[in-house]
């Protein structure tokens, strides 16, 4: 097998024992990109550079003798929202186009302490606003199993990257689904902790109630193991949550004897994909016959979970994104009379459409006359749909669901028509709005060789048990050495 | 139509934006399916429904009033690079006040 194809878990054990050294796997994964990004576009920015020198200072703590930080070596990718000290951020818009980080990002700090490689930092939807990658500013990121399809968003690239072998692991950003689409999407697993339990400390903020960091692996085991690093809290976030974080390795093995499975007979809809659904279906009855219980539930409240999130995000969005105004960092529109003028020409020419829709939608939510009826009711109607799964959570220990009910659609399928794209999320967002852990595994391929993913939601705080039972699954099930067509 | 594009245009106004004739008309139609959309949640009784901001429910941390991030030079300088105008430590705008 290529280095670059390693798992993080693989790769540790071949650089502890010397049969690789971290520069060259470093080397490895630098290739990789070369040869097969102009394809996908995963990367924005390539830290090639920075890389080297970084397995090379890994290669010094793995050849002195002591016991090396968790992930000396391992080469990541970071979404382009997560700030690295010195390299350019874009967020995937024209806007921060040149824009250099000032400073790392929490869970950036957390990597490098850990003696992680950091590869380059990967495209998404601009401002983490979309479900398709297609909003990038840029080039919009192709999913590796078929490049005429999307790979999902908006984390695009992080999965990408993962997917194609293009970094070991990375970082993704869920607000709505963001992490788990891309993951079912391409193949990979992806996991949203529970909201708070990693910092968002140097994150570009979208809808800060429901944005969290994340990891995007090749298996469940490297899952927990990035989780183990980057989870827990930080004073510098004042949504971080201060409480013990448990070791999510430990404990993986433990089997799903005796779970409770809630299967929530509003996730099983008409106009499904059947295949997804076929094979949603197996993973649950294949967790049964390893002992777990199936548990019928209801989540009487789905059916209002996309127009609740789409208001409460867009009203946050809009609220969040008035600090591009073109004077302290960031794009600026040039020949302007007035600052007002410099303002709104800066914002007109330097966000996309979908990412000035939203701000313009918050807007009007937010505004007199409004704001009852829209924002407040959806922040109401966010309290019913958590209700919903505090109730489902005293019978059941998680719920399985699809990730979405398709899997991968075509490029340009869905961008007239922005309703049917924020349809596409519609499994994964009340997981937001909840404030709840999700975790999106293979489960298996349609016709078309497309991945589907199956969708592991637990109750705060609960990641271990979604581990547990992904982990589970996956190890009677090879869909993980299957490789994309490249 | 539940909006109209002066009313769209006013939101842009308030929301720092500008968009093109062409452009407003297409953001009215998105505007218009996206509400239309979203009203189903005058579906559900809420009215003793308490709101909520933050899934999980933290309160403000608090820490003793002194400075503790003083920056290096290098750090601010770093801060400043990026300014798309500046003069010394302090940002170029266009005039404000005649």
């Amino acid at each position: 097998m290529s280095h670059h194809a390693l798992t993080i878990h693989q790769a540790r054990q071949k650089l502890r024992t010397r049969e690789v050294s971290a520069v060259e796997l470093a080397q490895s994964v630098l290739a990789r990109v070369r040869q097969t990004d102009e394809r996908l576009h995963s990367y924005l920015t390539v830290c090639a550079e920075e890389a080297l020198a970084q397995a090379e200072a890994a290669d010094r703590m793995l050849a002195n003798g002591a016991t090396p930080p968790p992930l000396c070596g391992i080469p990541v990718a970071l979404k382009d929202v997560i700030l690295a000290q010195g390299v350019r951020s874009t967020a995937g818009s024209k806007i921060l186009e040149q824009f250099i980080a000032p400073y790392d990002a929490t869970v950036t700090q957390r990597l490098k302490e850990a003696g992680a490689v950091i590869i380059g930092k990967v495209n998404c939807d601009e401002f983490a606003m979309g479900s398709s990658n297609e909003n990038s500013a840029f080039t919009p990121c192709r999913n590796p199993w078929d490049t005429d399809r999307v790979p999902g968003g908006s984390s695009g690239g992080s999965a990408v990257s993962v997917a194609a072998d293009l970094a070991c692991a990375a970082l993704g950003t869920d607000t709505g689904g963001s992490i788990r689409l891309p993951a079912a999407f391409c193949g990979i697993v992806g996991l949203k902790p529970t909201y708070g339990r990693v910092s968002r400390f140097g994150v570009v903020a979208y809808a800060s109630s429901l944005d969290q960091v994340g990891p995007c692996t090749k298996d469940v085991r490297d899952c927990a193991i990035l989780l183990d690093v980057i989870a827990g809290h930080d004073p510098r976030d004042s949504t971080s949550v201060n409480r013990p974080t448990p070791s999510y390795t430990a404990h993986l093995e433990r089997g799903v004897s005796g779970l409770r499975i809630g299967i929530p007979q509003e996730y099983f809809i008409e106009g499904m994909q059947p295949e997804v659904e076929t094979a949603v279906r197996e993973a649950i009855a294949h967790l049964q016959s390893l002992g777990a219980e199936v548990v019928p539930i209801s989540l009487p409240h789905t059916e209002y979970a996309v127009a609740t999130y789409y208001i409460i995000a867009m009203a946050e969005a809009s609220s969040n994104l008035a600090r591009y105004d073109g004077v302290r960092y960031g794009y600026r529109a040039s020949e302007v009379e007035d600052l007002g003028a410099l303002y709104q020409t800066t914002r007109a020419q330097g966000f996309g459409s979908e990412v000035k829709r939203r701000i313009a939608l918050g807007t009007y939510v937010l505004s007199a006359g409004y704001y009852d009826a829209y924002y407040l009711k959806a922040q109401k109607v966010r309290t019913l749909i958590r209700q919903d799964f505090l109730n489902a959570f005293e019978a059941c220990d998680t719920i399985a669901t699809p990730v979405a009910p398709t899997t991968a659609f075509r490029l340009g399928e869905k961008l007239a028509d922005p309703l049917t794209m924020y349809l596409s999320d519609i499994f994964t967002i009340a997981v937001n709005l909840a404030g709840l852990p999700g975790l999106s595994v293979p489960c298996g391929f349609d016709q078309h060789g497309l991945p589907i993913g199956l969708q592991l939601i637990g109750p705060p705080f609960e990641e271990e048990v979604l581990l547990r039972a992904g982990y589970a699954y996956e190890q009677d099930h090879d869909w993980r050495t299957r490789k994309p067509p490249l | 139509m539940r909006i109209t594009p002066d009313e769209v245009r006013q939101v842009a106004t308030l929301a720092r934006l500008s968009f093109s004739a062409e452009e407003l008309d297409e953001l009215t139609q998105h505007f218009d399916t996206i509400l239309t959309y979203v009203d189903k949640l005058g579906e559900l009784q809420t009215d003793s429904v308490e709101p909520t901001a933050h899934a999980v429910a933290v309160s403000a941390p608090l820490r003793d009033d002194v400075v503790t991030n003083t920056p290096s030079a290098a750090q601010t300088d770093a801060l400043l690079a990026n300014a798309p105008s500046r003069k010394t430590y302090f940002f170029r705008v266009p005039k404000i006040i005649e």
